[in-house]
């Protein structure tokens, strides 16, 4: 999860975050990291250019990008159907 | 043109590397420092506790750092957010960041950059920062036409359409810059100017 914290930092460009600044629990949106709907699409972009996995459901988006365990989770979970 | 007397209350010049405020140079960075550096470098001493400044484009960091530098020690809370508005012009539009966000549809089309793909971007997010909802446009010239953007301004205050406006030039392609911001209000402050033409070009030259 540390990797992916760093990944999360430059595709947002959250110069003033440090990967230990972002819990694994933490909500990433509103009370959280205060992302918001054009970082959501950032995310759905490293998710596909960093470890190739793409989102089938968009409905699915929040559950998946609530935190850097759920999006860590749901690539592990992608990556094993890959093979 | 003017019927009604407003008053340039406030001034900020931003170009080689330099800032005038006021008349006056206030800051300036060496010459080899580059764009994306020296606007930093502003946001640092001027502001910080920004986080979405290191999310936009060159175009609206320089203008939206040319406003924080106009608006600081300027009380504009006594304004309703209809009142205030922002009148700007440059001369390549969002080129810049156009290019750039083409660039990335070679590959995955960058959603960060795309929304940065108009030049009235920067007016949204000065008006954010500063809770402006006021009558706003932006105009791309071969130049600046201060004659014009004077004009186009004075007749909002002149209707009361607006009672205070920043108002001027934000230009940036690549490493080239040049941005020009004025406060104008229909009530003086210590040390406001007449809002004429030639007013703001001294300031301008």
């Amino acid at each position: 999860m540390a990797d992916l914290k760093v990944q999360i930092i430059q595709q947002l460009n959250l110069q003033e975050v440090k990967p230990e600044d972002i819990e694994n629990d933490q909500p990433l949106f509103k009370e959280g990291l205060g992302l918001d709907s054009i970082d959501a699409l950032e995310l759905i972009v490293l998710l596909q250019q960093h470890h190739n996995v793409r989102i089938a459901n968009p409905e699915d988006g929040p559950e998946i990008f609530y935190s850097v365990r759920t999006m860590a989770e749901y690539i592990t979970a992608e990556k094993s159907k890959q093979g | 043109m003017s019927n009604t007397s407003a008053h340039i209350t406030a001034s900020c010049i931003i170009r080689g590397n330099t800032v005038v405020k006021n008349g006056v140079r206030v800051y300036e960075a060496p010459p080899d420092v580059t764009l994306p550096e020296f606007l930093r470098g502003l946001y640092d001493r001027y502001s910080g506790q920004y986080p979405k400044f290191h999310k936009m484009d060159l175009l609206s960091k320089l203008g939206w750092a040319a406003a924080e530098i106009l608006l600081q020690e300027v009380p504009m809370e006594h304004y309703a957010p209809e009142d205030t508005g922002v009148i700007l012009a440059n001369t390549s539009s969002s080129l810049d960041t156009d290019e750039r966000y083409a660039e990335t549809m070679k590959e995955i089309a960058s959603p960060a950059l795309f929304v940065y793909t108009l030049p009235n971007i920067v007016i949204g997010e000065i008006s954010i920062r500063h809770t402006f909802k006021g009558e706003n446009a932006f105009f791309v010239a071969d130049a600046f036409d201060i004659p014009f953007i004077t004009g186009y301004v004075q007749q909002l205050l002149n209707e009361g359409t607006l009672q205070a406006a920043v108002c001027g030039w934000v230009e940036q392609y690549h490493s080239g810059y040049d941005a020009a911001l004025y406060l104008v209000e229909k009530k003086p402050r210590n040390g406001s100017l007449p809002f004429t033409a030639n007013e703001a070009e001294k300031l301008y030259r």
